[in-house]
This record gives structure tokens, sequence and C-alpha cells, in this order.
């Protein structure tokens, strides 16, 4: 994707100096903005409803990683996002594993998960791409109507909190929040690491012209492979984590409709912005919160969203705050 | 009469099951590929559209008293109408974009769409009956075929022969073959681009539609019908690659009769066997079987 609103006309302006660990200015500003936002918030808001933010955030930043620094439009990350939740669920529920580690592992499955399908979907570009990983996600969709340790329609229910490195216990929210709110800040932390690596140099420059990079010696292939895995398996550490919130993990979160929740979050905050999806998830999961009662009126506005952003928004929130204020968040 | 040790009747049964949801798999993946040819856009409203054909031929019926004959003419030409608007108002927006935004655009429609449906009609799906003419079954000796099931596959090879055959005899296709591959010098010669785009959008919507009147007898008609097949009919198109009209046609009926044949012989992958057979042929062929690369 042509870059819609990261790189081009941002490039090489002042405030592309980084300032600290990669971050320019005007980033680290608005990253201590949102530190302090999920250090106040629990005060003042519900924790349940911002632990599912800060899960969707983090989703939503594993699919902007593929979306946003490579052009890849993957419309099937609900898989990932939804095997996290089952394996995660699986393995606090039947395995007795303690919380991180039950997610650690939700992330891992969803890691190979993501790399047997992007070795599939990577062989074909831009629209077949999209195409292709929608199809194979819903594959994965149907396995988890059929196969048992999912408990089909039913899903998996009494997921139990247990105990943070099995000492401190997370059955008060509040306790709770602490962890996914280090979750997320390291996940988020993780993927900036990755856009500002020599890595996702190359990621950059696949996205900005992939014949080019082929030319210079790089093995696209393998990169965008890797993207693929990291982003993958981030969106299982988030459907891992929602899975021990709610305690279930069903069929709701390896459904298409979700692929297309995620692809609507990172487009109403912006793609390829950092800050973009964070509040895109927000924005969306917010929007959901209030519109409930509504029922099918709820997918008319998201559809309606989707169309707005398209012709007429398609910076995103954050994207159109960084072009007024001239800088790149 | 044993094939394989499955009883002929079952067996050829679940061929012709096959058979019929080929016939939508060809239809719609021939009117998707006719649009992207044209206006490079992948139609994700493709399934809320099919969707909308029975839904038309349902009210036809129920609120005008036009029945099944009736609403096989007019419920595309309704649909297309609709389609021509969308494509006028919205989609022509993104042609200068990335195609990627096409894809966005039309998947909020389907949503769009697929809600109105849903809040007026509910999701549990509405009774469409067989016109008298075509109810009823034929011995062949060895099963029973159901007259309407026929009926549907010989329409819907009859309409992708049509098809193909506009698209690669007649003038208009001539046209729309040179737009497809250069734009801007077929404009120059005079012709409108434009409103070729507009009206192969249409077309492309009406065949959708038209797939959709011919499921509402089978089917029941209900909101979700199309967005699950859409996603079915994604696979058969990477499988058989938009390059050739008569290619979408082959791929569409062959996949409709390997998930028949799965259904005999494992069922439990009949549901994601086209999926496997999409991963296989990304393996070996990358570009898809009839595609050019």
């Amino acid at each position: 994707m042509a870059a819609p609103a990261a790189g081009g006309a941002f490039e090489g302006i002042d405030a592309e100096k980084e300032a600290l660990w990669g971050f320019t200015k005007p980033q680290l500003f608005a990253f201590g903005v949102m530190l302090a936002f999920i250090v106040i918030s629990p005060f003042y808001l519900y924790p349940v409803f911002l632990m599912k933010v800060l899960c969707f955030a983090l989703f939503a930043c594993a699919f902007n990683l593929l979306i946003g620094y490579v052009g890849l439009l993957s419309f099937g990350h609900a898989a990932y996002f939804g095997m996290g939740g089952y394996l995660a669920g699986h393995a606090a529920k039947v395995w007795g594993a303690t919380p991180e580690v039950s997610i650690l592992i939700g992330g891992c499955v969803a890691g190979v998960l993501g790399w047997l399908i992007g070795m599939l979907a990577i062989r074909r570009q831009g629209i077949y791409f999209a195409m292709i990983t929608l199809a194979l996600a819903q594959m994965v969709y149907f396995a988890a109507v059929q196969l048992p340790f999912t408990g089909g329609e039913d899903g998996i229910q009494a997921i139990p909190r247990g105990s943070f490195l099995g000492r401190y216990s997370l059955a008060s929210d509040f306790t709770l929040y602490w962890m996914v709110a280090g979750i997320f800040i390291l996940g988020f932390l993780f993927i900036h690491r990755v856009i500002n690596s020599p890595f996702g140099q190359v990621l950059k420059a696949i996205r900005e012209n992939e014949p080019r990079a082929i030319s210079l010696g790089y093995r696209v292939d393998d990169y965008k492979l890797m993207a693929f895995v990291i982003s993958a398996a981030l969106a299982g550490v988030a459907g891992g984590t929602k899975a021990i919130v709610f305690g279930i993990a069903t069929l709701t979160d390896v459904f298409w409709t979700m692929s297309g929740e995620v692809v609507l979050m990172s487009l109403v905050g912006g793609l390829g912005t950092l800050f973009g999806p964070v509040v895109g998830a927000a924005i969306i999961i917010t929007m959901q919160n209030y519109l409930a009662e509504f029922g099918a009126w709820v997918t008319v506005i998201q559809g309606a969203i989707f169309v707005l952003c398209v012709l007429a928004f398609r910076r995103g929130v954050v994207g159109e705050i960084g072009r007024i204020l001239k800088v790149r968040l | 009469m044993d094939l394989f040790g499955i009883p002929a009747p079952l067996l050829f049964g679940q061929v012709l099951l096959g058979l019929i949801n080929g016939a939508f798999y060809a239809l719609l993946s021939l009117g998707l590929a006719v649009i992207f040819g044209m206006l490079n856009v992948i139609n994700f409203t493709h399934g809320a559209q099919f969707m909308m054909g029975a839904f038309v031929a349902w009210m036809l019926l129920n609120y005008l008293g036009i029945g099944y004959w009736g609403a096989l003419i007019l419920a595309p030409i309704i649909v297309g109408f609709t389609g021509i608007i969308l494509e006028r108002l919205m989609i022509s927006k993104l042609y200068k974009l990335d195609h990627l935004y096409g894809l966005l655009l039309t998947f909020g429609l389907g949503l769009i769409i697929e809600g109105l449906f849903r809040n007026e009609f509910g999701s549990s799906g509405l009774p469409y009956r067989i016109p008298v003419e075509l109810q009823g079954s034929w011995d062949l000796g060895f099963m029973f075929m159901p007259v309407y099931r026929g009926w549907v596959v010989l329409v819907a090879v009859v309409m992708c022969l049509a098809t193909w055959l506009i698209i690669e005899k007649t003038k208009i296709g001539s046209y729309l073959r040179a737009a497809t591959e250069n734009p801007a010098l077929v404009q120059s010669f005079g012709i409108n681009v434009p409103r070729m785009m507009t009206l192969t959008y249409g077309a492309g919507v009406a065949l959708a539609a038209f797939a959709g009147v011919l499921a509402a007898p089978i089917y029941s008609v209900n909101p979700q019908m199309g967005a699950n097949l859409i996603i079915i009919v994604f696979a058969v198109v990477v499988i058989g690659g938009m390059g050739s009209i008569l290619g979408s046609v082959v791929t569409g009926f062959g996949l409709g009769i390997v998930e028949g044949l799965t259904k005999v012989f494992y069922p439990e992958a009949s549901s994601t066997v086209i999926f496997v057979v999409m991963a296989i042929v990304l393996l070996a062929r990358p570009a898809g079987l009839f595609g050019r690369s």
C-alpha cells in the first residue's frame, strides 16, 4: 500500500531527529501522554473495559506492523488472535499454567500458525494476499468449530485468571489491569523497536519499492515472512490476554468479522502511524460499548465508518493530527 | 449398485449438490473477475449483492405478487442499478488510489447492506417456494434428480457461456478487453471508458443478484447467505486466477464437485477442502491454475 500516512511527505523534516529510544520528540511526548493515561485511567474508568481496549490496541498495533510498515493487508488476523486465545485458555484451564505462561504459549502457537499461513500468503501480492489470508483464516475458523479442545460452539469457558508468576493473585480486576498494561506496553515497545531496527528499515524499503529492495540483494520473502510471524505472534499474545481477562475463548474471536474489526481500528486511528492503532482501538471499543444495545446497527455503523474513512479520512485520527502539527506520530 | 464402496445414489446425490454449489461459485467468481478486470477492484460487496438478489425476489413476490420468472429478470436489474449508483458515488473515487482501498470500501458497503437487511428481516431466514413449473423430480434410473436443481446447473452454465460469448465475441466485449489492457488508449479512440466501467460494475453486480434469485428456493433467504459464500469464492478466485473467464467457470464447477465428493468420502473436511486446495495450488502454481503471473 502506498504509505497512506507514514513516510513520504514527512521524511527529512527536523522533527525526524531521534530524541530517545528511537522516538522523535513528538512521539516521545505522545508516548508520555499514553503512559500517563494508562496509569491514571483505572482510577476513574472500569478496569475490565480498559483491559479490553488494551488487548485490542495491542492486536491493532500487531496488524498495523504489516499494513503500515510492510504494506501487506492481512484480512485474516482473527485467526491468530482467536487461536492465541484458545491456546492461552487451554493452557490456563487444562494444563494449569500460570497466566503469563499461558499467554506466552498462545503467542507462540499463533506465531507458528502465522509462519504456516504467511509462507503461503507471501507467494502473492496486493489484493491476492488479502484474499488468501482471509480464506486461510476462514479455514482456521472451521478447524476451531471442529477441533475438540476449542469446545466448538461453546468455546472454552471459565478460564481461571490464576496468579501472576504463581505468586500474585489476579482475582481482582485492578491487579489484573497492571499485568495487562505491562503486556501492552512491552508489546508496543517491541513493535516500535522492530520498526526502528535495521530489519524495520528493510521492511519499509520493501513497502516503498519491492523490486528495488530485491535488486539490492535483500531476500524480500524472508523479511516479509518474519514480519508476518512477529505480527501473528503479537496478535496471539493479545488474544491470549483477552482470554485470561474475560475467562472465555469463543468462535467470535476467530471469525472473519474480527479480522474486519482490527482493520477498521487501524484505519480509524491511522494506518502506518505508531499511535494510530491504539487510538483507533479505543474509539471502536468505546463505540461498541455504547452501541451494544442497538444490535445489528453496530454492523451498519461500523460499515459506515469504513466507507467514510476510505472516502474522506484516509489518514485516520492520528494521521490527521500529525498532518496538522506537521509531525510524525 | 455401489461405486468405491459408496451407494451410487448417495455418491451422485452429493456430486449433484456439489455441482449446484459449483454453479454459484462459478457465477460469483465470474462476476468478481469481470469487475476486477475492468475496475481493478475486488468487489467485497459481491456476497451482499448476491443476498440482495434473493431478498429482492422475495420482496417482489410478497409485496408485489411478482413470481419467480419475473424476479429472475427484475431482481438483477434492480440490484444492478443500485450497484451503478454505488460505483458512481463512491467506488469511482478510488480508481487512482491503491487497490486495497477498493477492497476496504466494498467491505464496508457489504457490512452496511448486511446490517440493514438483518435489522429489517432478522437473521432466521425466509422461505421462497420453488416455482410450480420446476417442482418434482426426474427419475434418472440411478437416482432421483429434483427438477429445480437440474435447472440451476443448466441456467448457470448458459449464463457463464453467454458472459464468455459477450466478452470474447462481440464488439462491446472487444472494447471491454481493450480497456482492460489499456484504458487511456481506448479512451483516446473516443470511447467513454468511465461509463463502460460503471456499466461493467452494474453487470457484474446483476450477475451476483441473478445467482441470488437462483439460490432463493434452495437456501433459505437470509442476510448472512452471501457473507460466508464470498470467502469461499475468494478462494476459488485465487485457485483459478482471474485472468481467464472460462478458467473461473471451470474452477468454480470443479471445486463444487470436489467439495461434494469430500462430503461422501471424508465429511469432516468438507468445509475446509477448498482452502486446502488453495494452499496446494499456491505451493505448486502461485499464479493460479489459469492465471497469468
